[in-house]
């Protein structure tokens, strides 16, 4: 039974993530590689803002929140507009940006132990047999709420509409009178406040580390290469398998061989269906 | 009233760059010695530094410079064809290991392991990457960005390979000048050699694929041979240099699939300009040794190359080399419109 | 005597989504035809050739070229069986210079094969071949990087870069969309020349006249389906074929 609720946990952890990170993709079309590194800095803003300034929890989790997202809308303004088709550079200045940030809260020395966000909810509750932290359940309701939210977000709002709008095809998009640098701007803003609100839910069942800001961007690729970057099903999917593969993979055999899952689910995905489990095969049809 | 003047900037050839361009009608050295010079600077730079800097500390970041402008021209080729390789790491660690491994468990002397390390590792990387090559450009660098991730991931958990300590005690060069100059050479031939190669009907049709796959195919070219090729022999000088560094340092560890691998090639190309390989070796050879010189700030660096790479794609997207190549080529002067 | 049939598309089905763009199409095509495949917009003209020349997948249907199923092969197979086409939307490398775009297809398997270009002859090769497109050999043009040629001469291109690949079908999209009158007139008998040679050609143009002028069959599409098939004449005096073109009278 706590086999079951922590793979779900994992599993809702790993679709909360990749979510965020393939709605940017798919939305854009801006691979944003400094997600992890969002995920990071809004955990550890919130930190900071809460034990060094004194702001309590929830204000600074906005205050980060928005701080993040305005932070991501800028650097496609001042960044990435700039290199706007240049498809190369677009890749290599977000990962740029991730390592900076990321190095230099290292530098900085923000890991290890003290560094924890508090919970939102102390205390567990028996399940079964077994003690299970109010914070997981938690962590599963926001993710499925955040799951909703976001279909119905991209679906029926007139901002969320646009997004997908953008990404299906540009050109149309631009000649009905959508701004398209202004909706990719708010769209990689979102997608970072969005690893923000991840971050905020996730971390504190664990300490921040700086290494996350790598871990959790590795977590987010492996999971949309398996399932497939631009389908939420796809990714819903990889997120349960993976989710649950490591978690058995550390009950039964070694806790750090949760990677050896990682890698030979990629290789096999690439060896059998490249485009992820529910991957549109689109490449070639795309354009013509 | 008099109306404003307004000027904009223009771009002519010089008359010596007009003149030498048909090179069968070259009619005074001056025209000659213009061709000539940037070919035969950096070579005779190359070929006399190690001279100049005799062994010791400089002599290894020459050294250095060498394996990293390896890495940064493998990247530039990968450019030129269309795909952006986040991962030049999964070369330089593949390499190193197999030069690595055979040395270590199979005692096969130095001028076995680079050569086979080379060509296999080449192999295997080309192998891992071929199935995303049907895909979306992203799915490329999504997967050689993980690749080395994943490997460093794999050999500490499973205490492969030698694990969190490496493999150490392998077979050195037999003199530090052997060493130097096999990297050199290398650098130097994969230099002139890719901006051949790109010159040749066979880079025409590379080229062709990065700006315009779908005419490529409709022209009967099967571009997923051709990116495979290529990735094969950007692969090739990746593991090269990884079996290089292996043997220089005697050592091969998790670090050569480190980040650091990718990063610093990168911000190479970034800096000195990307599609003329010349920019490539130009990058590497100032960040290498300013990386050294900063050796105090340790892993702070890393943000400093990427500080580097983002100025450089902000400011000057075209690179250090194809601005001076702009210089030296053209004179710019104000026009009154 | 008939002539071989090199191309028959049976049944030929495309969806995207909801929308079918191309519905249950069927015809043969003769060595030596001149075809015109004609329609309003948006009948899937273009789709039906992305279909033919393998650049996008059936949802049924198949297709046989020379005897062979062709249906789900990759582009780059298909033209080196040796069908070649333009294309609707110019596609030219244009950091290139003109002539070198020509490199591509005098690179590829089939011409290889066919005998041409060993190293360092591909250069002339394209010259030459240019120089029967209206490049002047002895000009300047061949030279200039193809993005900063007038469209005109960039439809030529497209054209030029077809032939080097040295085809037995010819498959042109809306070849002179965009070209002067004078353009048109210059080449319309160098596409003739060829199918006099023995070259088949399909060819999808909205500019009927020049195109009835040339073509001995026509296939008209409408919404996906084909709905006349046959001399030009009859085809465009069949009633469903004026409505779909000119509307019914009430809309008049």
């Amino acid at each position: 039974m706590e086999l079951f609720i922590y793979g779900i946990t994992n599993s809702v952890t790993l679709a909360l993530i990749a979510l965020g990170f393939s709605l940017t993709f798919g939305i854009s079309g801006v691979a944003n590689f400094a997600y992890g590194a969002f995920y990071l800095l809004g955990g550890i803003l919130t930190w900071v803002f809460m034990n060094q300034i004194g702001i309590p929890y929830f204000l600074s989790a906005i205050i980060s929140i928005g701080m993040v997202g305005l932070f991501g809308f800028f650097l496609y303004w001042g960044l990435m507009l700039r290199l706007r088709g240049l498809a190369v550079n677009e890749v290599i200045a977000t990962l740029a940006t991730a390592i900076v940030i990321i190095e230099v809260l290292r530098y900085l020395g923000f890991s290890g132990f003290t560094y924890v966000l508090p919970e939102f909810i102390k205390g567990s509750v028996q399940i079964g047999k077994s003690w299970v932290d109010y914070q997981r359940i938690f962590l599963v309701g926001i993710g499925i709420g955040l799951i909703i939210f976001l279909y119905l977000f991209t679906h029926k709002t007139k901002i969320g509409l646009s997004f997908r709008a953008i990404s299906q095809n540009e050109r149309t998009a631009i000649s009905l009178g959508i701004d398209s640098d202004w909706t990719a701007a708010l769209s990689l803003s979102f997608g970072s406040a969005l690893a923000v609100v991840a971050g905020l839910v996730i971390l504190p069942l664990g300490s921040i580390d700086t290494q996350i800001g790598y871990d959790i961007l590795l977590s987010a690729l492996a999971v949309g290469i398996v399932g497939g970057l631009e389908s939420v099903p796809g990714i819903l999917v990889a997120s349960l398998i993976l989710g649950f593969g490591q978690i058995v993979v550390a009950t039964f055999f070694k806790a750090q061989w949760q990677t050896v899952v990682t890698l030979a689910a990629i290789v096999i995905i690439l060896a059998v269906k490249p485009s992820g489990i529910f991957g549109k095969y689109k490449e070639l049809e795309e354009r013509v | 009233m008099a109306e404003a003047i307004k000027y904009r900037k223009e771009r002519i050839d010089r008359g010596i760059k007009a003149r030498s361009d048909t090179i069968y009608m070259l009619s005074s050295y001056r025209e000659l010695l213009y061709l000539l010079l940037p070919r035969i600077l950096p070579i005779s730079f190359l070929l006399l530094v190690p001279l100049w800097v005799g062994g010791g500390y400089w002599g290894k970041v020459i050294f250095y410079s060498c394996t990293f402008a390896l890495l940064a021209l493998s990247w530039d080729l990968l450019a030129s064809v269309g795909l952006i390789s986040l991962g030049q790491a999964l070369f330089f660690g593949v390499g190193s290991y197999v030069a690595g491994g055979f040395n270590y468990y199979l005692k096969w002397p130095i001028f076995l392991t680079i050569p086979v390390a080379t060509l296999g590792g080449a192999l295997i990387c080309t192998l891992l990457l071929i199935p995303v090559l049907r895909l979306r450009g992203v799915y490329f660098s999504m997967v050689t960005l993980i690749l080395p991730l994943l490997f460093d991931h794999l050999i500490e958990t499973l205490e492969i390979l030698g694990g969190t300590h490496g493999l150490l005690s392998l077979s050195p060069f037999p003199n530090h000048w052997l060493a130097d100059y096999i990297a050199i050479g290398a650098v130097i031939l994969c230099l002139f050699g890719f901006r051949r190669l790109l010159h040749e009907d066979y880079g025409f049709v590379l080229r062709g694929i990065r700006e315009d796959d779908r005419v490529v195919m409709a022209g009967g070219i099967n571009i997923y041979w051709y990116k495979a090729q290529t990735i094969f022999l950007s692969a090739a000088v990746g593991c090269f240099a990884g079996a290089l560094m292996t043997h220089y340092y005697q050592f091969v560890g998790r670090s050569a699939f480190a980040l650091d691998n990718t990063i610093l090639p990168l911000a190479g190309v970034v800096l000195g300009g990307s599609g003329n390989f010349a920019g490539s070796v130009l990058g590497t050879f100032i960040l290498v040794p300013l990386s050294e010189a900063l050796r105090a700030l340790g892993g702070l660096r890393m943000a400093l190359y990427s500080l580097i790479l983002i100025t450089a794609l902000a400011i000057l997207p075209e690179g250090l080399f194809h601005y001076f190549e702009r210089k030296y080529h053209q004179f710019e002067r104000l026009v009154s419109v | 005597m008939p002539e071989e049939v090199i191309l028959r598309v049976e049944n030929l089905t495309k969806r995207f989504g909801g929308v079918v763009a191309v519905d249950q199409v069927s015809f043969e095509l003769r060595r030596g035809e001149f075809l015109g495949l004609i329609g309003p917009n948006g009948s899937g003209k273009t789709t039906l050739i992305n279909l033919i020349t393998g650049f996008v997948k059936p949802t049924s249907g198949r297709i046989y070229y020379l005897n062979q199923d062709i249906t789900h092969k990759p582009p780059y197979h298909i033209a080196c069986l040796g069908v070649a086409r333009s294309f609707q939307m110019v596609r030219a490398f244009h950091k290139l210079p003109a002539f070198k775009n020509l490199i591509v297809p005098l690179y590829s398997p089939r011409v290889r094969k066919l005998g041409g270009g060993k190293y360092g002859e591909r250069d002339d090769m394209a010259i030459d071949l240019l120089d029967d497109f209206g490049f002047e050999r002895d000009s300047f043009v061949p030279y200039k990087p193809a993005g900063s040629l007038p469209h005109g001469y960039l439809k030529r291109l497209d054209l030029a870069r077809c032939m080097a690949l040295r085809p037995d079908l010819l498959i042109l999209d809306e070849l002179f969309s965009g070209m002067t009158m004078s353009e048109v007139a210059a080449t319309l008998p160098l596409i003739e020349k060829f199918n006099r040679e023995g070259l088949t050609i399909i060819m999808v143009e909205h500019r009927l006249k020049e195109l009835f002028r040339v073509a001995h069959r026509v296939i008209v599409l409408n919404f996906g389906k084909k709905i006349a098939d046959g001399p030009p004449k009859e085809a465009m005096a069949q009633e469903e074929v004026q409505r779909a073109y000119l509307g019914t009278e009430s809309e008049g």
